[in-house]
């Protein structure tokens, strides 16, 4: 079974088509990355699996589990599974960390059914202690005033509170010094199991000596050009992108 | 509002004293003389004053319901006191565990036990920014009060709790409330100006906030009327050298309410705070108007209101920050923010600075925006529902004002109070 199936797909903002027939499988418990220039698309194609209503999905599908989800809102798209740790993280002001991922896990449960308190401070603290993020954060408001590493460190301890089956992650390497990258990466690899799949977007070839993945994917001009192992990375970090041919 | 509206009846003579009789007699003289407001008074700009009917109401007769009042009366714990007004009838008062040099009384015991001291700041500033006439209105009327105060250099370190209730078919409620904080002492109060039915009402409510030398004052209202009610609430603050006062007002109720705010900074090094959270919805219309005067130098003032609103509410900001000739080295901050939630709504801002100083720091703004979409996005793509996320954001658009309240008992009660909202 693929965590994620991607056919065919088209996706344009406004009137300019960024995404053209995009085909990517990733197989439940596998990691795959994606490499390519900047403005390739990258952030585009997660931007559609998240569900992001500027873009319009022209034709294609995305499957999350074998089921289709782009007829899906948002919400609908995280509570089945997929999570989305994002290039740029929005700031909330106001909402606290630990209201706003409270508010995330409560979406997900029954109906008149509450979030327990106890156990949920007791999880999300004992996350944070891993991710060297300090407990005081959770009384600040969401990215408000947190540096680069700070965010991208609290994308993955969303994603390791939400406990997604298909997990996104679009460059959050990028900014990071190495000490927080291998915390970054522990969490991922922390999460890696059988059962979830995951796709990360990288420019460094860094992060995959962290984050071994099964299958390296080339994007150029919205679609896939090249698929190859993890070798691949090497290869695009020592030759750059323009042999690729497109 | 033609005069007829009310009748004049003095305090009695058995409670009153002449000198008190006198000014309400005055007042009523000015009251029946003064010019109704309307939009053409530059004071009322954008306002529905005109649209607003003010007749046909009474002076509130005693609640039939104590007993509810009572019981409704629930806020802040622990409290160093509390007082419950019915109808501007004191029906409760538990002042036991206030400390020495603490009075906390009825505007009537006032008159009757601290005569000289009540009277030495008994409405000594003039409302100036509109609704001279209404103050007046609000003077001739007054039956009941507070009056607070605090010695030199006592710390109250609980909240004092003060609620307002009124019950009623068209009843008119003039709540009126004096507190004074004497030099260096510390004080926190929170006052509920509360319906206890969904009834057409009037209240006109007055108070006065003094921070004397080096004081400290947090001031918090809630105001809660009911979804018909017309109101007035006139406020001044006034803080000499080093005071320092903080006024932070959550409206909710009410279909029309004119709210007005008159800081004056009068020793050196003063500092006021003044907050708002509006929360506007159906046809509902705040009308806000500020002033921030530094007349003196070193003075610090700082304003942030924010506003949200749904279907066809409407708001008005209209604030001015003076600084006086002699008023140097002034830090003054004028911040109002408007969350449209509805294509219907309408909020009105003007901001305003008038400077005669040299060496002044000065900013004031007024925006106006939609929920941000990106971080409704970001929310949602974490399994929020989007009505949630909404929720979620207004809320934090109020935080962002909690945040600057530094009492923290009174903090944390906002923030529960607007967390079951
Ligand atoms: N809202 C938008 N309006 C117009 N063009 C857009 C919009 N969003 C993305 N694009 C364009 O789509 C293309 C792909 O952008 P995308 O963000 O997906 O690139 P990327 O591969 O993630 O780049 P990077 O490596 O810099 O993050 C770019 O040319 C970009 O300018
Ligand atoms: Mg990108």
């Amino acid at each position: 079974m693929n965590t994620l199936s991607i056919r065919h797909l088209y996706a344009s903002i406004g009137e300019k088509p960024i995404l053209e027939d995009l085909n990517l499988d990733i197989p439940q418990g596998e990691v795959h990355a994606i490499m390519g220039k900047n403005g390739s698309g990258k952030s585009t194609l997660a931007k559609v699996i998240a569900g992001h209503p500027d873009y319009t999905v022209t034709s294609g599908d995305v499957l999350l589990h074998g089921e289709s989800i782009l007829g899906m809102d948002p919400q609908v798209r995280a509570r089945l599974g997929f999570f989305l740790a994002f290039q740029y993280p929005m700031e909330i002001p106001g909402v606290t960390i630990a209201n706003f991922i409270r508010a995330a896990l409560q979406a997900r449960l029954p109906e008149g059914e509450e979030l327990e308190a106890t156990d949920y401070y007791a999880e999300l603290y004992a996350k944070m202690d891993t991710l060297g993020i300090p407990r005081s954060f959770t009384a600040r408001s969401v990215n408000v005033g947190f540096s680069g590493g700070e965010k991208k460190r609290c994308e993955i301890l969303q994603m390791m509170m939400l406990k997604p089956r298909c997990a996104l992650l679009d460059e959050t390497d990028s900014g990071l010094d190495i000490d927080a990258l291998k915390v970054v990466a522990s969490g991922v690899n922390a999460l890696r199991s059988s059962e979830i799949g995951m796709l990360v977007i990288t420019h460094y070839q860094r992060l995959l000596d962290y984050i071994v993945p099964d299958r390296v994917h080339v994007m150029a001009a919205g679609k896939i050009v090249l698929s190859g192992e993890k070798d691949l990375a090497l290869k695009l970090e020592a030759k750059g992108y323009d042999w690729v041919s497109a | 509002m033609p005069a007829s509206t009310f009748n004049f009846h003095p305090l009695e003579e058995s409670t009153g004293v002449g000198w008190f009789q006198e000014l309400q007699k005055k007042a009523w003289e000015q009251f029946s003389q003064l010019p109704s407001p309307g939009r053409h008074d530059e004071a009322w700009r954008f306002s529905s004053i005109g649209n607003i009917a003010l007749e046909g109401f009474h002076q509130a007769p005693p609640p039939t319901d104590e007993q509810s009042i009572l019981e409704r009366s629930q806020g802040i714990t622990p409290l160093a006191a509390q007082l419950v007004f019915g109808n501007n009838r004191l029906i409760h008062a538990d002042t036991s565990n206030l400390p020495q040099g603490v009075i906390l009384v009825s505007l009537q015991e006032a008159i009757k036990k601290h005569e000289d001291l009540f009277r030495r700041y008994f409405m000594k500033e003039e409302a100036r920014l509109g609704s001279l006439k209404l103050a007046m209105l609000h003077l001739s009327q007054l039956k009941e009060g507070v009056f607070l105060y605090v010695a030199p250099g006592v710390v109250v370190d609980k909240p004092i709790e003060i609620w307002h209730w009124v019950q009623g078919n068209r009843s008119a409620l003039f709540p009126h409330t004096l507190l004074v904080a004497g030099a260096g002492s510390h004080l926190a109060v929170i006052e509920h100006f509360s319906s206890l039915e969904e009834e057409p009402l009037l209240a006109c409510s007055l108070s006065d906030v003094v921070a004397e030398e080096k004081a400290s004052i947090h001031h918090v209202t809630i105001q809660d009327w009911s979804p018909q009610a017309v109101a007035f609430h006139l406020n001044t603050t006034s803080v000499l050298q080093e005071g320092s006062a903080t006024s932070l007002q959550l409206h909710r109720g009410g279909h029309f309410v004119r709210s007005e705010n008159d800081s004056r900074l009068f020793g050196k090094g003063a500092k006021s705070m003044m907050l708002s959270i509006v929360s506007a919805h159906g046809a509902q219309e705040f009308d806000q108007r500020t002033l921030q005067d530094h007349l003196s130098p070193e003075a610090k003032s700082d304003l942030l209101y924010h506003n949200a609103l749904s279907d066809q509410a409407r708001t008005i900001f209209s604030g001015l920050i003076k600084v006086q000739k002699r008023a140097h080295r002034t830090d003054a901050y004028q911040k109002v923010s408007n969350l449209m939630l509805s294509d219907d709504a309408e909020a009105n801002s003007m901001p305003g600075l008038e400077i005669l100083a040299d060496d002044v720091r000065c900013t004031h703004g007024a925006t106006s925006g939609e929920l941000n979409k990106e971080e409704l996005f970001y929310m949602m793509a974490r399994g929020i529902d989007e009505s949630r996320a909404v929720k979620l954001l207004v809320r934090g658009f109020f935080q962002t004002v909690l945040e600057r309240l530094e009492e923290p008992q009174l903090k944390n009660y906002l923030q529960l109070l607007l967390d079951h909202e």
